[in-house]
């Protein structure tokens, strides 16, 4: 009954780069990951919704805006009074300072990935940590 | 989570869940679906197909709009491509339909076809059975961009809407079999573009050989401009009312149960037949022979499915 991967990736926040995002999303699906793409400018609620009605094991948030210590916070805060936090592994990627990293992994976000970040290393961390079997 | 429990109250999660165990060939989604079987055929089904780039997603979400106005409950499945190579696919149709995520009389899943050809995934039909358990009154079905043969939608859905766009060919290609030939409404879109005009002309004119009951309208619309939805979407209930009011749609359900218990049948035998290790090892070495000449392999799918109804296997 094995089933592939289901990963959404998401852009929160008003910025409009969705290079990165792009990038991910297909080396995701290189690996043979199913990957629900929404879109740019997406508010936290749209992106639980979305994340709800597609059961996906990831939530994977790029952000480029510098509003992460507000937004990415805001969707793991969503995901749990949707009582769906505990299945779904949430990471972030996108231009992130060092120094806002602890705080956001405090807040629960699993690993953030910073331009740079081979896409090998995103898989790995994806295909380790997920929260529910396949 | 109780999934009949949450389903039946309406629970998001629940639908999500059932529509994942039934994408993973779980049994227990099938056990479920079974016992709440009563609880469907009470959603209108609507299969939206096309070319690639047609605006298909974009038509979905302003009809999507169209129904919220009236109030109904609207599931959408969204079925784009999986790759063959790597297994891995991207699911973008959501991005055309971004205003609808929030509203809570709509529930959106993408699904890739995860190897399965004809424009749908193997558990579209599943998931269609579990949002009309849900409680959705319109559900709509986007295949994936179709070329000329990927006519599975009528299998799935009451009405189908083919949306065409100008330009893709003269009209050798719209008296071609295949894909013209299941549209119940047609949709002409991006119609402020050059050629619209001839190629509405040119569906007319290869409906006006079909001398069925129902003569397929064809609409003009520009999808992201929000123009003709209303046309057409008078034209998709006129086609959902003829369906009703001539005992067309039970006929066509009847006709559509029948073509997914052969398919259930053909699924499930190739299961028992092939599903396992071991059956494939023995297969394998069946093919030794047959590959050395020693047998032909119409004796060996024979003498297979004899076996297997002699073991009373089935």
């Amino acid at each position: 009954m094995a089933r592939p991967i289901r990963v959404l990736v998401a852009k929160p926040g008003l910025d409009g780069h969705d290079r990165g995002a792009k990038v991910i999303a297909r080396a995701l699906r290189d690996a043979g990951m199913e990957v629900i793409y929404t879109g740019l400018r997406q508010t936290p609620e749209q992106i639980v919704a979305a994340a709800l009605q597609e059961d996906v094991d990831v939530v994977a948030l790029s952000i480029l805006s510098g509003a992460h210590n507000h937004l990415l916070p805001k969707v793991v805060e969503l995901l749990k009074s949707e009582n769906v936090y505990e299945e779904m592994l949430v990471i972030g990627g996108g231009v992130i300072p060092d120094e806002d990293i602890p705080g956001l992994k405090g807040s629960g976000i699993a690993e953030i990935f910073t331009p740079g970040t081979p896409t090998q290393v995103t898989i790995d961390f994806i295909k380790e940590n997920l929260k529910r079997s396949l | 989570m109780n999934i009949i429990e949450g389903i039946l109250n309406k629970d998001k999660r629940a639908a999500a869940r059932l529509i994942t165990m039934m994408e993973s060939n779980d049994p227990e989604a099938i056990r479920i679906i079974s016992k709440l079987y009563s609880h469907t055929g009470r959603a209108k089904v609507i299969g939206i197909t096309g070319p690639p780039g047609a605006g298909k997603s974009t038509l979905t979400d302003k009809l999507v709009k169209r129904l919220r106005r009236e109030n109904k409950s609207v599931g959408i499945i969204a079925v784009d491509p999986t790759s063959p190579f790597t297994g891995g696919s991207i699911l973008g149709d959501r991005v055309r339909m971004t205003d609808l995520y929030t509203d809570s009389g709509v529930f959106i899943r993408s699904m890739g076809t995860r190897g399965h050809l004809g424009g749908l995934s193997k558990a579209t039909l599943g998931a269609v059975k579990v949002l009309d358990i849900y409680g959705c009154d319109y559900i709509f079905i986007e295949t994936v961009g179709v070329g000329q043969s990927e006519v599975d939608i009528v299998k799935a859905a009451d009405s189908v809407l083919l949306v065409m766009v100008p330009g893709l060919g003269d009209d050798i290609q719209a008296i071609k079999a295949g894909i013209m030939e299941i549209g119940d409404v047609f949709a002409v879109n991006k119609a402020d573009r050059d050629g619209a005009n001839r190629t509405q002309v040119e569906i007319e004119m290869m409906l006006d050989f079909n001398h069925s009951e129902w003569k397929p309208p064809v609409t003009q619309v520009v999808a992201l401009h929000n123009k003709g939805i209303d046309d057409l979407y008078d034209n998709i209930q006129k086609h959902l009312d003829y369906l009703e009011a001539s005992g067309k749609l039970i006929e066509k359900r009847v006709q559509n149960s029948q073509l997914e218990i052969i398919d259930l049948v053909q699924r499930d035998l190739m299961e028992r037949l092939v599903g396992n290790k071991e059956k494939q090892e023995e297969i394998y070495q069946l093919a030794e022979q047959v590959a050395n000449r020693q047998v032909d392999p119409y004796t060996v799918s024979n003498s297979l499915i004899n076996k297997m109804i002699l073991n009373n296997n089935l």
